[in-house]
Parts: C-alpha cells; structure tokens; sequence
C-alpha cells in the first residue's frame, strides 16, 4: 500500500493573528509555523498503517521553500519521502489541482488530508481531490482500517457515528478520532538524524490561475472592559443587556 | 580552512580576559540549524506531555515514575545524544548535547538531576575512559535506557575533599578481582540504577581509582533508605553501602590512581551541563510569572503594570538572556576545541576530553553564575506569585527548592570560584594565557595620567565593550597583585579568591550578553533586537556594581597606603559609565516587551 499524506503548514494556535498591508496579508513575523493539526491526525494514522501492514508513506504540501522545516518534521515523524509543490496555495481549487498531479502520477492507493486547515479553515481540498480523481471520498473520517483493497471508515456525524465500507484507492478527509491526541508522536532523536537523509523533492506547480484571490482580512472587534453594575441597580443591568449587549 | 588557521581563530579557555571577542565569533541560541530547533522543540514537547503535566508526582516522591520518564527518554533518544553512534548512540555534537539538557530539565529539578547523573556522571566516565570491551559491554545498553546509572564519589567525610575518600579497593589472592568496601552517599539514581560509578582507594595510593560496578544485591551492596531532602522529591538520592563487592579487574576504569582526575574530568563537564540545566527553568518561571502577573489583579489593576513587579519579570528575563548566551557561547568553544582535535588526528575520546578541560574555568564561572541566577529568578517567581507563591499548589514552590540543590552538587559554588581563579592562575603560570603581560600593563596605566578625551561612543555597545575591556584591567588589577603578594600561598586567602571569582564570572557573563545582543542586532537590524540590547546594558550596569563592590573588598584587604587609594582610583576609573544607563527605563522596556510576547521568547 502506499499512502499520501497531504500537509499544510499553519500557524501555530498559540500565534497571534495580525494583518500587513492594509489588511490583505498575513503578517507573519515571529509565528511559528506547525503541521495542520487535523493533517498530523491522519500522518499519525498513516504510520500505525505503515509499521502494521508495512505501507509506504509519502507527505506532501503546496508552499515555498519556507514551509520545509514543517515537511522534515514530517519525515522525522516518520514519513519516507517528502514532496513540495513550488508555490503559494493561494486557494483550494489550486492546491488541489497540484495534489492531483502528485497523486495521479504517485500510484498512491490512499490519500488522507486534513479535513480543514485551521488557519483558513476553506474545508475543500480533499473534496475537490476526490472530484478531480474520481475516487472514492470520506469527509470528517474519525476512524480508518484498511484490508487489503477495502476499507472501513468512521465517520462524525450529528450526535452520532456512521461506519461505512469502501474500497481503495481513497480520498480521506481526517480530523481527531484517526488518533487521539495522546497518540500524536513527537519526533525522536534518531527520527531527526534520519529526516536529513530523506528525499525532499521540489516540483514545479501546474500552470494555473487560482479561482479565488483574497482581498481583505478583518479580525473581530476587541471585547469591550466588564461592566460591574451595582446589585441594588436592576434597571441599569436590564438596560446595558438591553441596548448594548442586545441578550435581551 | 587549515586547522592552524582555525585554531587561532578559537578563543582558548580563559584567554576571554585578555583578548577581543568578535560578535560573529561567538554563537548564541539565534544560530541553530533548522534541525536543532527540531531536536529542541520534540524536547520541550516531551516535557510539556510528560513531565510538566504530571509536576505534583515529581513532588510526591514518585520515584518509579521518575524511572518511567527516563525511559521514555530513551526512547526518544535524549539519553544518547553525546554517546558516539559506534556504541549506540547519536554522536551529535557538544552543542546539541547542552541543548536537549538545558530544555529537558525545565520542568522539575527530580527529572532533571536523574537525567544529568544518568547522562554524565553515570554514563560519561565510560564513554571517555572506557576500554573498548567496557564500551561495548555498558554504554549501549545505558544510551538506550535499558540501564541506568549513577555516579558514587562522596563519602560521608568526603565532599568537596573528594580524593579523601575511604572506600577501599583490595586485590584479591588470585589478581582477577578487586573487593571494594566503603560508604558512598548522595547517590542520585541509586534506588533504580544497574550500574554504579564507584571511587576507590587501592593500598595507600595518594589517588583514588575508578571501577565500574554492576548493581547486584548479592553482591555485597546494599542501599540506604531515600534522603528526606528540601528539593528534587523524585530524584532517587540515597546511600550505598559496599561490603567486599567483588568486581572483575577488568572494570577498572582508566589506571590505577587515575579516578581522581576521572571524577574532576566528569564535573567539569557536569558543571556546564548543570548550567544549561538551570536556563529552561529560569524560561519556564518567568512565562508562569508573567501569565500570572497578568492576571492577577490589586487595585483594579493586573499587577504587570506596576514598576515593583516589572523590576523582578525584567531581571527574571534578563538572567534566562545572560546564562543563555554564555552557556552556548561556552558549548561551542568546546564543540570547536573537539572538532579540531579530531582533525589533528585525536581520537573522539580524547579530543572530548581535552576539549572540554580546557574550557574548565568557563565551565566553573557557568556554574556559579547559572545556579545562582535560576535561585534568584525562582525566589522572585514566588514573590510575584504573593500567597500563592508560597503554596505547595502552584509550582513556583517546587521551582524554588530544586533550584537550591544547584548551588550545592558537581562543586559548591565556592569550591567552583575558588578553582576558576586557581586555575587561571595556573594557566597564565604554564603560559597558556598570558596574564603577566596584560596584568603589568595595567599597572603602568595606573601610574600613568588618564586621558580626558571625551570617547566617541556614538556606534552600538562602543561604551559596553569599552568598559568590558576595563573591567577585565580590574581583574587583572586585582588577581595579578593577589598573585604578587600572596604567591602560592593565596589558596589561602579564600575570600579575596572569592571576591576575584566574583569579578571574573561577572566579566564572562556581561561580555557574553553583550555580544550576542550585539550579533542578533548586526544581524536583523536594532530596532528589531532593542529588547535584547535593553538586556545587555541592564546586566552589564548590574555586573559593574558587582565588580565594583567585590573590588573595593578585596583591593582594602591587601593594599595600603598610597597603593591602596592609587588601586581604588583605577577601580573608580576603570568602571566609569561616560552614559550612565537609565535602568529604571530598560527595566520598564524590558518587563513590557516579555509581558506583550506572553513571556521569554529570546532566540
């Protein structure tokens, strides 16, 4: 079996958030960039699959050479090679579009991507993959075992869980449940000698305009100071949830 | 590069006295490789899930879980990183090793000396010393975690008069075996170890002897029950007893009457390990202080914003700043001074050797200088925690007791000054440093009439450096007439070692502070580093009024006369600010600048 790992590289949660440019760019000075927390569910759950049924595994992202230290982090996870397609993933369609070219030309049995990113939170990349592949899809996949060319996946829904058989190859989108947190692994030292020995290869993107271009950023209004209000003074509480807090 | 031209180019060990350090010369935290920020960022990971999670263990003597974590440990590979990769290990360099020991160690003060007694002194003196079947035999399985061990040098009348030790090692009848009895004390790791470190005395030999000895019940050893102590609750600490422990003469360690300068060797590695050991602490306390700090609100307003609490967050970040950029300036001297022999045809093991004994007086000055800061910034942790600082349920009470043990083990904090002079002393006396040269010259300044320029200080640090140059003619001032009047006998005058201790450490430190800062600004432009200045200026002002006090003492208490007051005239000028810094406004700027980036985020 070889399995595709499909990595963003965002934002750390702890990073705060600021804008440049008039509020078209992200300002990124001294954020620290990770592994897309719903990706490094599923790279996680691509290795339990790799040491138990002795699957290759590849990662790959859209992104400039900045975002290598995020794919080697990957590769000392554990991944055995890395791919970065050259270019800025302006929007889904395109990032898509440039995963489909490593997946179709990979002879990957199984991808699995984060089912959203957690910086733009856009949702659609693994989605569009499937479309583009005509392969078999599992959005919000919480659980994964693969036998030979079938396989069973968990999936979230409403108050409940939905289990569904399929077959490879597979389009999954993951998020936490693939593994719980606990099992997120931490790269160890030998995991980190070995990453610099890996092949990291660097293609060209697919000539394509994106769909979409971002043009402004807003971040929601700072939250006003606690307004104490006397107990004895009902009226100025029923007054301020009111008219300012509009509660009531 | 030829190795000649390399080697000039690398400070010898205590040559930063007397000569000029470059800013592109030294390396600072700033300058990891992409794969060692990754080495530290699993490393504090490891400690966020394991260790820092699970601290009120630590505090209840949950030894089995401090032997849990080490194995995790080496699991992860942190127990090997030094350990040369023919013996299991990652034979990574120097730097890399101080790096995951000084993150490592943040959480609590019991993991942090089981990995440190483990690592180094337990692990250490055979990968240095070892034969090779001794190599082969213990080190893979102590790199991997599978086996620990620990380190048996003090006895109950052997402290820091270690060679005085009592146990004795007897040959047996039929030369194949040496019957070890004695009393061992202190031993971290004890409770769990397989194998011991242990220091002994053949005959009458002026010297101890080292011997590798595999913890076996049987075998004539016996354990004493856990130390109550103040601190470290989880390091295992307690006493071994051997009775005739019969131990193959091939598990000697190095030769006969070798263990003393084996054990030395050890500490001096252990004494810069045990630096890095304190910074993560030091990091880790003041985030905890400042979220707090933040929070925590009197008269209507969180008490960040009052001066008395911004004075302790900014002395708090400045102390992580200066012990960080010393320590990793230090660790590449050493992990350059290693390279270089190697180069030169040494082996591994004995160019690591060399390489880190001639760094011995840093590795002294770190450890004061560290130890004492990560006690200074947990104390004032507690004190910005009020109440609650004081109250077993927050960790800055824990932080402060395992901080003390710091200022005690791999030397006290006086026997680590006392010997970073002593052995400055013998360096310039073999000519390895020249300090006659530069002492003399100072002397000539002294008599000679000051000049009344005003200096052009116009260009970043110009007046720092300038009046780091002049501290050092203080040392030189003050050492180099010691020397003079005392000759061999100034072993004898501890406190005046002290006070000169105090001078040169303050040297080391301020001049590492500064020259980092100085680097990162050259670098990514002064606006963009001010903080780090801020820090530089604030700790070197700190570090004059040290060198200034411990002067004056030590100058009034062997000078007279005309000697005396022309000694302390030089003392005035050569610690004379032309700027005198407002610290109460880099103190400000520093406490806002950490408490905006939620805490110490340097590097």
């Amino acid at each position: 079996m070889k399995i595709l790992v499909c990595i963003s590289n965002v934002p750390d949660t702890t990073s705060k958030i600021n804008f440049t440019a008039d509020n078209t760019a992200f300002d990124t000075t001294g954020v620290q960039f990770v592994i897309n927390p719903n990706d490094e569910f599923g790279l996680t759950r691509a290795m339990w699959l790799k040491e138990k049924q002795g699957a290759t595994l590849h990662v790959a992202t859209v992104g400039t050479a900045a975002v290598e230290p995020t794919m080697r982090k990957a590769l000392a996870i554990g991944a055995d090679e890395a791919i970065r397609i050259n270019a800025e993933p302006t929007d889904g369609l395109f990032t898509a579009r440039q995963l489909a070219e490593v997946v179709k030309n990979g002879g990957y049995d199984l991808v699995i991507a984060g089912r959203e990113s957690i910086d733009y939170n856009g949702g659609m990349v693994p989605g569009m993959l499937a479309a583009m592949l005509d392969w078999n899809f599992v959005n919000t996949c919480i659980g994964l075992e693969i036998d030979g060319d079938k396989a069973t996946a968990v999936r979230e829904i409403d108050g409940g869980k939905e289990t569904l058989e399929t077959k490879l190859p597979l389009i999954i989108g993951g998020q936490k449940g693939l593994v719980e947190e606990s099992d997120l692994r931490i790269p160890n030292m030998r995991g980190i000698m070995m990453a610099r020995q890996k092949t990291l290869t660097v293609m060209d993107p697919v000539d394509m305009e994106p769909g979409t271009r971002d043009t402004q950023y807003e971040k929601p209004a700072p939250k006003g100071d606690v307004k104490l209000v006397d107990p004895g003074n009902l009226d100025q509480l029923i007054d301020l949830l009111h008219k300012e807090a509009k509660a009531i | 590069m030829s190795t000649e031209t390399k080697e000039k180019e690398i400070l010898r060990g205590g040559q930063f006295l007397v000569k000029e350090t470059a800013c592109e010369d030294v390396f600072t935290l700033e300058d990891l490789s992409e794969e060692q920020r990754m080495m530290r960022d699993s490393t504090v990971e490891f400690v966020d899930r394991e260790l820092w999670a699970h601290w009120e263990r630590f505090e209840q003597k949950d030894y089995e879980y401090t032997k849990t974590c080490m194995q995790k440990a080496g699991e992860m590979g942190f127990l090997s990183i030094s350990v040369p990769e023919a013996y299991g290990g990652m034979g990574m360099g120097f730097v890399d090793t101080m790096l995951v020991c000084d993150y490592i160690s943040g959480a609590t003060g019991s993991f942090s000396t089981a990995f440190g007694a483990h690592t180094g002194i337990g692990t250490m003196p055979i990968t240095l010393y070892g034969t090779e079947e001794q190599k082969t035999k213990y080190v893979p399985k102590l790199a991997s975690g599978e086996w620990f061990g620990a380190y048996c040098l003090t006895e109950p009348g052997a402290g820091s008069d270690a060679n005085s030790g009592k146990t004795k090692a007897v040959l047996t009848d039929d030369g194949k075996h040496y019957l070890i009895s004695g009393q061992k004390m202190w031993i971290s790791n004890a409770g769990f170890c397989n194998l011991f470190i242990v220091f002994a005395r053949i005959g009458d030999d002026k010297n101890i002897t080292g011997f590798i000895v595999e913890n076996d019940p049987e075998n004539g050893i016996s354990l004493g029950d856990e130390e109550k102590k103040l601190g470290i609750h989880s390091s295992s600490t307690r006493q071994v007893f051997f009775n005739e422990t019969k131990v193959p003469v091939e598990n000697m360690l190095s030769e006969r009457g070798n263990g003393f300068k084996i054990a030395m060797n050890a500490l001096n590695v252990g004494r810069i390990k045990l630096a890095a050991a304190c910074l993560e602490a030091q990091r880790r306390v003041t985030d905890e202080a400042v979220t707090y700090a933040k929070e925590r609100v009197q008269f209507k307003t969180p008490i960040i914003n009052f001066g008395a609490i911004k004075a302790k967050i900014a002395t708090m970040a400045t102390n992580a700043y200066v012990g960080e950029a010393a320590c990793y300036r230090a660790a590449k001297n050493i992990q350059d001074r290693i390279e270089l022999r190697v180069a030169a045809g040494n082996s591994h093991q004995e160019a690591e050797l060399k390489g880190v004994e001639e760094y011995a007086i840093e590795c002294s000055i770190l450890k004061v200088a560290v130890s004492e800061d990560v006690q200074e910034t947990t104390d004032e942790g507690i004190q910005i925690f009020g109440g609650m600082g004081f109250s077993a349920d927050t960790p800055m009470e824990s932080a402060w007791r395992d901080a003390r043990i710091a200022r005690i083990y791999e030397g006290t904090n006086e026997i680590n000054r006392m010997l970073s002079v002593g052995m400055l002393v013998k360096k310039a006396m073999k000519g390895h440093v020249d300090l006659l040269g530069p002492a003399t010259a100072v002397g000539e300044e002294l008599m000679g009439i000051p000049s009344f320029d005003t200096p052009d200080f116009s260009e970043l640090f110009s007046e720092e450096k300038d009046l780091i140059k002049r501290l050092k003619k203080v040392f030189l001032m003050v050492a180099g007439k010691a020397v003079q009047t005392f000759g061999p006998d100034l072993e004898e005058h501890q406190q005046l070692l002290m006070a000169a201790s105090d001078i040169l450490i303050q040297i080391y430190m301020a001049e590492s502070a500064v020259l980092r800062a100085e680097k990162n600004a050259k670098k990514l432009g002064e606006a963009a580093q001010q903080t780090q200045i801020a820090m530089a200026r604030l700790n070197l002002y700190e570090a004059t009024d040290i060198v200034i006090r411990k002067g004056k003492e030590a100058i009034v208490s062997f000078a007279e006369g005309d000697e005396q007051r022309m000694m302390l005239m030089g003392l005035k000028r050569f610690t004379k600010y032309t700027n005198t810094p407002n610290v109460v406004a880099l103190r400000e700027m520093i406490a806002d600048s950490v408490a905006e980036a939620g805490g110490y985020t340097f590097d």
